[in-house]
């Protein structure tokens, strides 16, 4: 297994380049937006576990991660506990809610399931707006702890958070597209029927590949309120996190790990690079545009091109 | 007489008020090769997915290899060596033929599965293990939903229209590998249009006509049924 050693070695590396560039002279800003990159590297992976694994397009990926930065809200008001706790918190809630949905949306197919996950995280989105506790449409405050684990701010520690959290989601949604699991996931999106009439369970992996799904977007979302120090559900329930969730594994190409990876990096640091030069408003057309023209020439995303032209 | 492999009775399936399947029974002995025909409608392929599990009957059981699966869902009576094949070639079209087989072999074969390169080399798909089902020409798309569930392990084998489009030939070589497969122990249930090949291969056949069964018996005697005569040609 010569690739799967460079995989985790590259891992390794990349942690501990994070750590190092966490721990220098390096100008803040740069942490606060390799944040949003790294967290879209969560997303869309957590994404394509439903979407390109299993082949299940899933318009409400703003919905689990308002969840996970809801629920860390929460915590957070109840008892302050420690941001692990805060990330477990966010990524279980947002697995039940990706259960729950996942049972009563995955028996209709295509576009009707795309249709549900829409509406779910409009659902949410209306209860969170009108919800009290949570301070409703005004949001609430979260306050970033003092300690930041050594690191000279919170924000730093932030970063490496995520840096570690996008890494395990990688590593994971790799363990699981090269196992059994994987192959059925794959047999489902390719055809279900024959699928079941071969012997995959396909509606137990499926709510497998919903919950799993959901709990990462959860994870993702869990340290935002630290991220933004004020949570309201217009920045929770953003629009640009369930555009870009789809846009970035399809760009990158929908079928492998890779895929999510390449998306986000490109496509999140472009934004992130759009939203200094030109406007943040443009950020979502510029996504658009190019989401338009892969689907139309690059179906397979970057991915799919690279495999086409080393034929 | 000891109980058949597979035993319905009585299957029912409605489709709003339209009646597909009005009571069919039959019986599948172990190894045995049963044909079922009928004209276009007569519920042929509803009767495929009652007994597979894709489609749940509004009444009347399923039994397979001793249990009621009626209640099964699809997955789980492959598991018991329920196989079949689709009438469109429906493979898993991001995946090279071996991959194919690996599916059937990982989720439904009971022990010591096949090996997916070594069932592809049987049907004389060898050579392309490692292409793509695009690449495909069409008996060897028929030869490969076969394969798919030949690496489950099957103990019943239900071919729904193997054959439809095929040429002469063709057919003979699918009958030929059919028979092969069944000398092996495999008792299969085929579902078919093309008389010639049906009336070969049947040790017995059944006959459906809008959704009942009209006929039953060996394949010539099917032959000389007055009521198989008028649902084909109209009285």
């Amino acid at each position: 297994m010569r690739g799967g050693g460079i995989f985790y070695a590259g891992a390794v590396a990349i942690l501990i380049a994070g750590y190092a560039a966490a721990a220098s002279g390096i100008n803040d800003y740069y942490f606060y937006a390799a944040y949003i990159v790294l967290q879209y590297v969560v997303i869309a992976t957590a994404w394509n576990i439903l979407g390109g694994y299993a082949g299940y397009v899933n318009f409400g990926s703003a919905g689990f991660y308002a969840v996970g930065a809801y629920t860390a809200a929460i915590l957070y008001q109840l008892v302050k506990p420690p941001l692990v706790v805060m990330i477990l918190g966010g990524g279980i809630a947002a697995g039940v809610i990706g259960l729950a949905a996942g049972y009563l949306t995955l028996r209709v197919k295509g576009v009707y399931f795309a249709i549900a996950t829409l509406a779910l995280a409009v659902v949410l989105e209306t209860i969170v707006a009108n919800w009290d506790y949570v301070g409703g449409t005004r949001g609430t405050y979260v306050l970033r702890p003092h300690h930041a684990f050594g690191f000279v701010n919170y924000p730093r520690a932030l970063f490496f958070a995520m840096l570690v959290l996008a890494i395990g989601s990688v590593v994971l949604a790799r363990v699981i597209e090269r196992s059994k699991l994987g192959r059925g996931l794959a047999a489902i999106r390719d055809d279900e029927q024959a699928a079941e009439s071969s012997g995959v369970p396909t509606l137990r992996l499926k709510l497998f590949a919903a919950t799993l799904s959901g709990a990462l977007m959860g994870v993702a979302g869990a340290p935002f309120p630290y991220y933004v120090s004020h949570l309201e559900p217009g920045s929770a329930f953003s629009l640009a996190i369930a555009v870009n969730a789809i846009a970035m594994p399809m760009i990158g190409g929908a079928t492998s790990w890779v895929g999510p990876v390449i998306g986000a990096l490109l496509l999140g640091g472009a934004q992130q690079i759009a939203t200094v030069t030109i406007s943040s408003i443009l950020n979502l057309l510029i996504v658009g545009l190019l989401l338009i023209g892969f689907v139309i020439f690059a179906p397979d995303g970057l991915v799919g091109l690279f495999r086409k032209l080393r034929r | 007489m000891s109980e058949p492999l597979l035993r319905i009775e009585n299957l029912t399936k409605r489709f709003g008020g339209f009646i597909a399947l009005d009571g069919v029974s039959l019986h599948v002995a172990e190894g045995e090769r049963l044909g079922v025909i009928g004209p276009n409608g007569a519920g042929k392929s509803t009767l495929t997915n009652c007994i597979t599990g894709l489609l749940r009957p509004e009444g009347g059981s399923v039994h397979f290899a001793g249990s009621d699966v009626t209640a099964l869902p699809a997955h789980a009576r492959a598991r018991l060596g329920l196989a079949r094949s689709f009438q469109l070639p429906r493979p898993f079209h991001s995946m090279t033929l071996a991959e194919n087989l690996a599916i059937p072999r990982d989720y439904a074969a009971r022990h010591d599965p096949p090996d997916p390169r070594e069932l592809l080399t049987r049907l004389g798909l060898g050579a392309k293990a490692d292409a793509l089902p695009r690449s495909l020409t069409q008996i060897e798309l028929r030869k490969l939903e076969l394969a798919r569930a030949l690496a489950a392990q099957p103990r019943l084998l239900i071919c729904d229209e193997a054959m439809a489009g095929l040429s002469h030939s063709e057919v003979d070589d699918m009958l030929g590998v059919l028979l092969v497969l069944n000398d092996s122990g495999i008792a299969i249930l085929m579902i078919e249009h093309i008389m010639r090949a049906v009336m070969r291969f049947s040790q017995r056949i059944v006959v459906l006509d809008a959704g009942r069964k009209i006929a039953e018996g060996a394949p010539a005697d099917i032959l000389r049924d007055k009521e198989v005569e008028r649902a084909y040609l109209g009285a």
